[in-house]
């Protein structure tokens, strides 16, 4: 590293990055070799250690504590206390600190604020600052742009030049090739812990994935044109909550049909999870209905939806997909494990249960050692493509797929892909939600951007990235008629009544007949 | 390009009638009105004295008893109303209380009016100072609660930790005859069954909840045992400990009421309100407070920053035993002699005050307090020959402690990382 450089490193999930960086920063301990700082070799046997040489980091799931206010969490570890011994904080101090470093970098953050209500946009910032305020001359950025909008990430990359531009080195670590190229001033590529090249800021983006992925990789999805049939999903009026009884999902409508792919745009936190978790029977619905082929499913249980037809992705795989210490083969059957021919009454039947196993792993190519184990042993990707086994294995109407491709690597993602879009192919409608705009621009038929839990606009594929990005950031005006459906929007004259007795009354509803 | 940006209405969705105020004001208009109605209708027409001092002399506040009963049975119904009209959430709190005091005032001006001729009143200094003699136990089991599960390991073994204290300090102050010495004894006997908790659950990982439960058991076994084998056949030279007296503070002591309720009591009350105020201050305004949150709500956050999240857990929960531990001691350095399982419970109601008060040290010496009160409540009942019968009077605290964490406390939130043990990496 040199001083005020940017350096990237690029590698695929789990090729060694954030590991890398994590035995930098004292969390880990390298096994063998050695770290060398200005000339001489740093042993880090802890962050303490990191921070005092000058290294800061901004970690991937941001490490702020969510109940503390912002200059709290900014002392934290580096406390300014007055009356000695005792160490009383010096809260003022700390704010000046935070107000002083926000405005020299442009970074604007209230020290006042309690973090766990600020956007993740404004969290990162909080990191950055929190990283600057110990006098870092090497900041080390993990994944910082999974989870801004395209203007947020803008934002950022402005703040890393000017970083870079008062003398500070980034290391940067991603998987996208496009702020690579935008910002870095070297690239390195990692693939399965071993630097495999590195690169100028001039190379192509499919030499990049090349280096990544260790051979060519199609970065588009093949497809044919879609063939939409009937409605299969209608969404109407949909009005859902949060954990924290916070408005999360505000008056959506959307329609599926069989044989496309319609993919959900949007930042994280913007009400995807919540709309899926609702139409899964997960969620209470508050409000509107959902209509699987015509019939009422919502206020049905879980189990009752799924076997109504419909396949579930849920985002998290190790919590609600996969039970991670059972075997593969009873994975497999998580869904349909008390029916024939897994099971007749209280008996389960093992041989059954690993015959489907024998059948499905090679079928959708999953990398196991054997049917018999563990799920939670496999790679992210593998264990995605046994829940992608599972849900495709029954007749299915809806394919519902959350982040279907996370923390996924390239390969699975090439195979997932496909397979969703055989299903798309053979009739079935599909409901991608993904926080990768690219993912959703390359598998979807229609992209419906979703903000602050509402759909903004629905757009096809073809248009720009920029444009869905400021639908992504809740700006509506430059897509005016694009779209096939208005903006969920039911704003009647007055405003809503918390009286108003039935969903038919809505006036969005009235406006639209 | 004209940008026009996503507005902030949202669709309105009308709540449920039944919110959470709602249904406890229900509750509280529902026992207000049987409180008007049973203990106005069983209350004599005999006066209710409420004595400011500790017999039937001095100033008193007094009421005709069924009066008293009906009119405080009214004002609890006029709260839960209020609730139930739907009030502002802030509200909440403050019309609880009353509607609380309320029945209680009514039962007791039942009570009090009820009972045999020349016992119609209730001394204020007893019920005030056995309410603080009650909780104290309670007050030092909490404390120790707050300072572990705020650095993120669950104490169950408050219990065990106040039973160790009691029989150290008992054991070591006869011996040594010196009831300073048997107090650092009993500091140290709680820091020991602290110590297991620690090494098994930080370093061992084991179960935070289930290891306080073999600890609650360790302790009665192990002090039972040593009960048994040295202080009963031998209680002058191992179960005679030497008690603190009463320190009553000069000036301070001579305010009435509170006076003799609060500054004539042992070192043990003195030490309980002064560790209440400087764990309350060391929580959250010191650079320790800042970083033991930390390590409970977000250890990996901390670690991240440089704080040595196991070295503090270790720390905290030490110094959780050794208050825990002076809890126990006054018992045995101030009021009684060493007995077999003599806490009884004592320390899983400290754990029902620590999530009443929602782990902050002044909610719980608040918690601590109000079950403490209905311990000597059911005291001063069976004092005065009440109707109920006394195992009716004996069940109050726990009773009480039941409707008030399941019913009360609503959405309390623990520290987020309470229980769950730290792996670095």
């Amino acid at each position: 590293m040199e001083p005020g450089e940017i350096h990237a490193l690029l590698g695929e999930n789990g090729a060694g990055k954030s590991t890398l960086m994590n035995v930098l920063y004292g969390l880990l301990q390298p096994d063998e070799g050695e770290i060398i700082v200005d000339g001489r070799p740093l042993r880090v046997r802890g962050p303490g250690d990191a921070i005092a040489a000058g290294i800061g980091m901004v970690h991937q799931h941001f490490m702020l504590v969510p109940v503390f206010t912002v200059a709290e969490n900014v002392m934290l570890g580096a406390e300014q206390v007055r009356g000695g011994f005792l160490g009383f904080l010096d809260r003022r101090r700390a704010r000046r600190q935070v107000i002083e470093v926000s405005t020299r970098y442009n970074l604007r953050v209230d020290p006042d604020a309690v973090v766990e209500d600020l956007p993740v946009g404004v969290q990162q910032r909080v990191e950055i600052v929190k990283a600057l305020t110990r006098d870092v001359d090497l900041l080390i950025l993990d994944e910082p742009t999974a989870v801004l909008t395209p203007q947020e990430t803008e934002e950022l990359l402005a703040v890393m030049r000017a970083l870079r531009e008062s003398g500070k080195s980034i290391v940067f670590i991603t998987h996208k090739l496009k702020e690579v190229k935008a910002i870095a001033d070297r690239i390195t590529v990692i693939r399965r812990g071993r630097v495999v090249g590195t690169a100028g800021p001039d190379a192509s983006e499919d030499e990049l994935a090349a280096l990544m992925v260790g051979r060519t990789v199609s970065l588009l999805v093949d497809k044919g044109p879609a063939r939409p049939g009937a409605p299969v999903l209608e969404i109407e009026g949909l009005v859902v909550d949060d954990d924290r009884s916070c408005r999360a999902v505000d008056g959506v409508d959307l329609t599926v049909r069989a044989g496309e792919v319609l993919g959900i745009a949007g930042v994280q936190g913007n009400g995807q999870t919540e709309l899926i978790e609702a139409l899964m029977g997960l969620r209470p619905i508050l409000r509107g209905s959902v209509r699987l082929a015509g019939e009422r499913i919502d206020g049905w249980p879980t189990k009752r939806v799924l076997r109504a037809g419909v396949g579930y992705v849920p985002e998290d795989r190790s919590v609600d997909g996969l039970v991670r210490e059972f075997s593969v083969a009873e994975n497999l059957v998580l869904d349909i494990y008390d029916q024939p021919p897994f099971g007749t009454g209280l008996v389960l039947r093992p041989d059954a249960i690993a015959a489907s196993a024998r059948k499905r792993i090679p079928e959708f190519d999953v990398r196991t050692p054997s049917a018999e184990a563990a799920v939670g042993t496999l790679s992210g990707g593998n264990q995605q493509k046994v829940i992608i086994a599972r849900e495709m294995s029954r007749p299915l109407k809806l394919f519902v797929a959350a982040q279907p491709t996370r923390g996924v690597d390239v390969g699975s993602i090439e195979f997932i892909h496909r397979r969703i879009v055989h299903e798309r192919d053979i009739g079935t409608a599909v409901l991608l939600v993904s926080s990768e705009l690219d993912e959703v621009i390359g598998l979807a038929d229609r992209i419906a951007v979703m903000y602050r839990g509402r759909i903004l606009g629905i757009v096809g594929p073809e248009t720009p990235r920029e444009e869905i990005g400021l639908l992504m950031a809740g700006i509506t005006g430059a897509v005016d008629g694009a779209g096939e459906a208005e903006p969920a929007r039911p704003a009647g004259p007055g405003t809503p009544t918390p009286t108003g007795p039935a969903p038919a009354d809505d006036p969005g509803n009235e406006e639209a007949r | 390009m004209s940008t026009v940006t996503a507005d902030d209405v949202a669709v309105a969705v009308r709540p449920g009638f039944w919110t959470r105020d709602r249904k406890v004001g229900a509750g509280a208009v529902l026992f207000g009105v049987v409180a008007a109605a049973l203990f106005g209708a069983l209350a004599t027409g005999a006066d209710a004295r409420f004595t400011i001092s500790e017999d039937a002399g001095g100033a008193a506040v007094a009421i005709d008893g069924t009066l008293g009963a009906i009119l405080f049975g009214l004002i609890a119904a006029a709260a839960g109303a209020a609730l139930l009209a739907g009030v502002p959430t802030r509200w909440f709190t403050p019309l609880l209380g009353v509607a609380v005091v309320g029945v209680v005032l009514s039962f007791l001006c039942w009570q009090v009016s009820a009972a045999p001729a020349g016992q119609n009143f209730m001394p204020l200094v007893n019920i005030v100072r056995g309410t603080f003699i009650l909780a104290l136990p309670l007050i030092f089991g909490s404390l120790a609660g707050v300072l572990c599960e705020r650095s993120g390991v669950v104490n169950v073994a408050i219990e065990g930790q106040l039973l160790m204290g009691a029989f150290c300090g008992a054991l070591v102050g006869t011996i040594a005859a010196n009831a300073w010495v048997g107090l650092v004894a009993a500091a140290l006997g709680g820091a020991l069954i602290s110590l297991l908790l620690a090494v098994f659950t930080i370093r061992y990982l084991v179960d935070q909840v289930v290891m306080g439960i073999v600890l609650n058991l360790f302790a009665v076994g192990l002090t039972g045992f040593l009960y048994e084998r040295l202080m009963q056949p031998d209680a002058a030279a191992y179960n005679q400990p030497p008690r603190f007296e009463a320190w009553p503070i000069p000036v301070l002591s001579d305010i009435p009421l509170l006076g003799p309720a609060l500054f004539s009591g042992t070192i043990f009350l003195y030490l309980a309100l002064v560790l209440v105020v400087v764990i309350h201050v060391a929580l959250f305004r010191t650079r320790w407070g800042l970083r033991t949150r930390s390590v409970g709500e977000h250890p990996t956050a901390a670690d991240t920053l440089g704080v040595k999240v196991l070295a503090l857990r270790y720390r905290n929960v030490l110094l959780a035993g050794m208050v825990a531990g002076v809890g126990g001691a006054s018992y045995t350095l101030a009021l009684y002699t060493f007995t077999k399982n003599m806490i009884g419970g004592k320390g899983f109601i400290a754990l029902a005050a620590l999530i009443f008060g929602r782990w902050s040290p002044t909610g719980a010496l608040l918690a601590a307090l109000f079950f403490g009160f209905a311990d000597q409540l059911g005291t001063y009942l069976s004092a005065i020959n009440s109707k109920i019968p006394s195992e009716f009077l004996a069940m109050l605290p726990y009773l009480a402690t039941l409707l008030a964490v399941a019913g009360l406390v609503g959405k309390v939130r623990a520290p987020a990382a309470d229980g769950k043990p730290y792996i670095k990496g």
